[in-house]
């Protein structure tokens, strides 16, 4: 048994800047805390670290260099589309780039980029030490970084996937793909859904059982709202795209039948499996971004979120009516109309939670005193550009419209305003929002201003006229088009714009590898925000805060009501709570790092080529190798203690 | 706000603070499972799909599933669910030997079902190949991968077997046993919907 922890409450009712000292740093002088939690300086361990702030910005830079990658494959595609019948790429070439960009985008950036944010954040936010289970963050780390570069060695033997993001067969089984590049993205992705189930657990538990004494669930940051919504979502709709993965992987290797009509299978098998997934996704990669805004608007407003409840809830129904409208992205395949007008409706429904959310912004807005700042200018745009893709997706949801319009650029343009022009722009806000935390110093607020514009400007160039495009009959995924179709002038446009777009990005990822050295000072709190994360030091000691903040209130930085509780310095210690009240149940010790979580997932790796040659040799070996650092992560090093604890 | 109100959200460790369900483990576990329940039940809903879509299922040619064998096997999945219980119910009392007979007891018996089920794969494939027809291939993938989760409750309980032997567990600090024990039932419960699938449901039909 650990023993029993008696403190006494500091009497200091509200925040003065002593309290904040006491809750930033240790006294001067004592190092407990430091040495318990700071990673080692050898490699090894830095390698395998279980630093959350540490993984989470390696999760973001991550991210973001496949953010480039992604955005080198959309240049590339919009140089092909600049003018008619143009010949630099073959048809070829082409599927495999907009397939490798639709889904470097949507699980090798946005997704895990979001993750990475709540990784760095979750724990700063709630006035936590760390995520519950460290070791298994650093294996999520490690495993979307292999199954990243699993995908992307295809490229190298020039079979990269290329049957779309969402992979129809029977364009993606035999005989139509016999190639490996399928192979490539139903492994990979395999693989990278273990990451992400993991890290969405992870969430989970930290979320839910790690809040500063006191921090109810009413009280809990909007945010993190997100976060758990996204977070019970991967749970259940990640599973489906197992499943579809691995029956398509069952019928590609071993001529099973899911999806050939002959003997049974139906194609529509793969459409609703995927879509039962993919929906609820795009909520995963779209909700946290709306959470970031939820956290930027109140503190660029000088004043509390106005319907903070109602937000949440807002949140919570999205998260929820993403189950319930995968069939719109079937309306033209000729299913019934009794399931063809239900699920219309239900797509419309999406669109009052999501009104919520807008009008509760703008109201806090309009109540407020609006500051300018970088992240709030790109916190705007994402309403503006968010609206403008709520529109046009309300307009899909109708079906006549809809048979119109799909499969056309009119619903690239719609899924690129609520994902580029809404996830990403709150990313960005993020940034310029988090950046300060994270490194300690300012980003560049001229820099970031140019960079805002540009990408403004350039992104509504590039993917407007996409809309005209669609509405005037160009198919989404061809290569070309001809010449008298009058496309031209709108493709030409979308070029132009597209690497305005890009150049506006570029400025910003110098503007952060300037500002990491040269940027000014931050200080705790450079915006004034109301959130516990501004409460630690910037960046954070390894410990974020030297005594566990006990919270009464839902702006503790502005209402005052946070005081410092105890010290938790016997080791690597945080608190634990009960999930919904925050009432204080015990202190727990959490683990250091391991090198066993590279082992496994570089195993996994291993398997993942093992899979994709049908060498059973390797996969047995990996397997073995699997169940080996699995038992060598878990054994605990003080068994009893560990027992009781976590 | 006065200190007088402090004592209610924090509050020195209650008692049953280290009851194995307020673990971060066994919160995990309880997440793993809805996950790995989620899995089953599109599984499941496919086979029911690919049901719906065809003249008949089972598929001309394949018998209706005969019903003995999976009926004793599920027996021998519960029963096993019960002995772990019982040894559980063991190092709730401080005794490490009733949970080791009863880790052994639930491996024996998982064992058994394992066995009986190669036999039924023997049959069965005599029958028909996993690539033969939709029918084949979905029966074949879900009730393979209940078998795969069966296994990793088997290394799951021999861990805790190995822990158990080491004096790992006591009374109050038993974490481990609980989380392999929620896993065990879980993969119990899934067995229960897999067997009302491919071998009740068409005998309603």
């Amino acid at each position: 048994m650990p023993p029993v922890q008696s403190f006494s409450v500091s009497a200091a009712p509200t925040l003065t800047s002593s309290a904040t000292d006491i809750l930033a740093r240790e006294p001067s002088g004592s190092r407990r805390l430091h040495d318990a939690w700071e990673t080692p300086h050898n490699w090894l361990p830095r390698l395998c670290t279980v630093d959350h702030k540490a993984l989470g910005i390696r999760y973001i830079v991550t991210a973001c260099v496949f953010l480039v990658l992604g955005g080198i494959e959309a240049g590339v595609m919009r140089l092909q589309l600049a003018r008619p019948e143009n010949r630099l790429l073959s048809p070829e070439q082409y599927n495999q780039l907009f397939t490798m960009h639709g889904t470097t985008m949507m699980f090798l950036f946005i997704q895990p980029v979001l993750s990475g944010f709540s990784f760095y954040l979750t724990p700063l936010l709630i006035g936590a030490r760390e995520l519950a289970f460290p070791r298994l963050n650093s294996f999520s780390y490690f495993g979307f970084l292999l199954a990243g570069v699993f995908m992307y060695t295809s490229f190298a033997i020039g079979q990269a996937p290329d049957a779309g993001w969402f992979n129809y067969t029977p364009l993606s089984s035999q005989p139509y793909s016999t190639g490996l590049n399928i192979d490539f993205y139903t492994i990979g992705l395999l693989f990278l859904s273990i990451a992400t189930t993991v890290g969405a657990v992870n969430l989970i538990v930290t979320i839910l059982r790690m809040r500063a004494p006191g921090m109810s669930i009413d009280k809990m940051p909007l945010v993190l709202w997100s976060s758990l919504t996204t977070s019970f979502a991967t749970l259940f709709a990640m599973p489906a795209l197992t499943v579809g993965l691995l029956l398509l992987e069952l019928e590609r290797q071993w001529h099973f039948v899911f999806f050939a009509p002959v003997g049974g299978g139906s194609p529509f098998l793969w459409q609703h499996l995927f879509w039962v997934f993919g929906h609820p996704w795009v909520y995963i990669v779209f909700l946290p971004a709306t959470g970031m805004l939820s956290m930027v608007i109140p503190s660029f407003c000088r004043r509390p979120m106005i319907g903070h409840h109602l937000v949440a809830l807002a949140t919570v129904a999205t998260g929820l009516a993403g189950f319930g409208v995968w069939v719109h992205h079937m309306f033209a395949t000729g299913i019934p109309q009794v399931s063809v007008n239900f699920f219309s409706a239900g797509s419309m429904i999406v669109s009052i939670p999501s009104a919520v959310q807008i009008f509760a912004w703008l109201a806090t807005m309009w109540y407020g005193r609006v500051v300018l700042k970088t992240p709030m200018l790109f916190a705007i745009a994402f309403i503006v550009q968010f609206i403008l893709g709520g529109i046009s997706g309300v307009m899909t949801a109708v079906v006549p419209f809809d048979w119109q319009a799909h499969d056309t650029y009119f619903v690239v343009a719609h899924i690129h305003y609520v994902l580029a022009g809404g996830s990403l722009f709150a990313v960005f806000a993020a940034a310029y929002y988090w950046f300060p935390k994270m490194t300690g110093r300012m980003l560049s607020e001229r820099i970031g201003r140019w960079s805002f514009w540009i990408m403004f400007a350039g992104f509504n160039l590039g993917f407007f006229p996409m809309h005209i495009a669609g509405l005037l009959g160009m198919p989404r995924r061809v290569y070309t088009y001809l010449p008298s179709l009058g496309l031209d002038t709108v493709n030409m446009l979308s070029t132009v714009g597209a690497f305005v777009f890009m150049s506006g990005t570029l400025l910003t990822l110098w503007n952060i590898m300037k500002s990491r050295k040269h940027g000014a000072l931050a200080g705790l709190n450079p915006w004034n925000a109301n959130t516990l994360e501004w409460a630690a030091t910037s960046p954070p000691e390894p410990y974020n805060f030297a005594r566990i903040p006990v919270i009464q209130g839902r702006d503790p930085l502005w209402d005052g009501l946070v005081t410092a509780g105890p010290p938790l310095d016997e080791g690597r210690q945080t608190s634990r709570t009960t999930p919904l009240d925050a009432h204080w149940e015990t202190a727990v010790t959490l683990p250091d790092q391991n090198a066993w979580t590279l082992v496994l997932s570089l195993a996994l790796f291993a398997a993942c080529f093992g899979a994709l040659l049908r060498n059973w040799w390797v996969m047995a070996l990996c397997l073995l190798l699997v169940v080996v650092s699995l038992v060598r992560w878990m054994w605990p090093v003080h068994p009893r203690v560990l027992e009781t604890q976590v | 706000m006065t200190a007088a109100t402090f004592p209610d959200t924090v509050r020195p460790p209650s008692n049953d603070a280290d009851e194995p369900k307020k673990s971060f483990g066994w919160w995990a576990m309880a997440c793993t499972c809805a996950t790995e329940a989620s899995l089953f039940a599109y599984l499941i809903t496919a086979n029911f799909y690919l049901d719906l879509r065809s003249p008949a299922w089972p598929p001309p040619g394949i018998s209706r599933p005969a019903l003995l064998k999976p009926l004793i096997m599920t027996l021998l999945l519960l029963s096993s669910s019960a002995v772990l219980v019982w040894g559980e119910r063991g190092i709730k009392r401080g005794q490490p030997r009733q949970l080791i007979a009863g880790l052994l007891g639930t491996l024996a018996l998982a064992a058994g079902f394992l066995a009986l089920f190669a036999t039924e794969y023997r049959d069965k494939l005599h029958q028909f190949r996993p690539s033969g027809s939709a029918y084949a291939s979905i029966f074949y993938t879900t009730t393979s991968l209940h078998c795969l989760h069966v296994l990793v409750g088997m290394l799951l309980l021999t861990y805790t077997l190995v822990r158990t032997l080491r004096g790992h567990f006591t009374e109050t600090a038993r974490t481990g046993v609980a989380v392999t024990t929620l896993y065990w039932h879980f993969v119990g419960v899934i067995w229960l919907t897999v067997l009302t699938t491919f071998y009740l449901a068409p005998h309603f039909t």
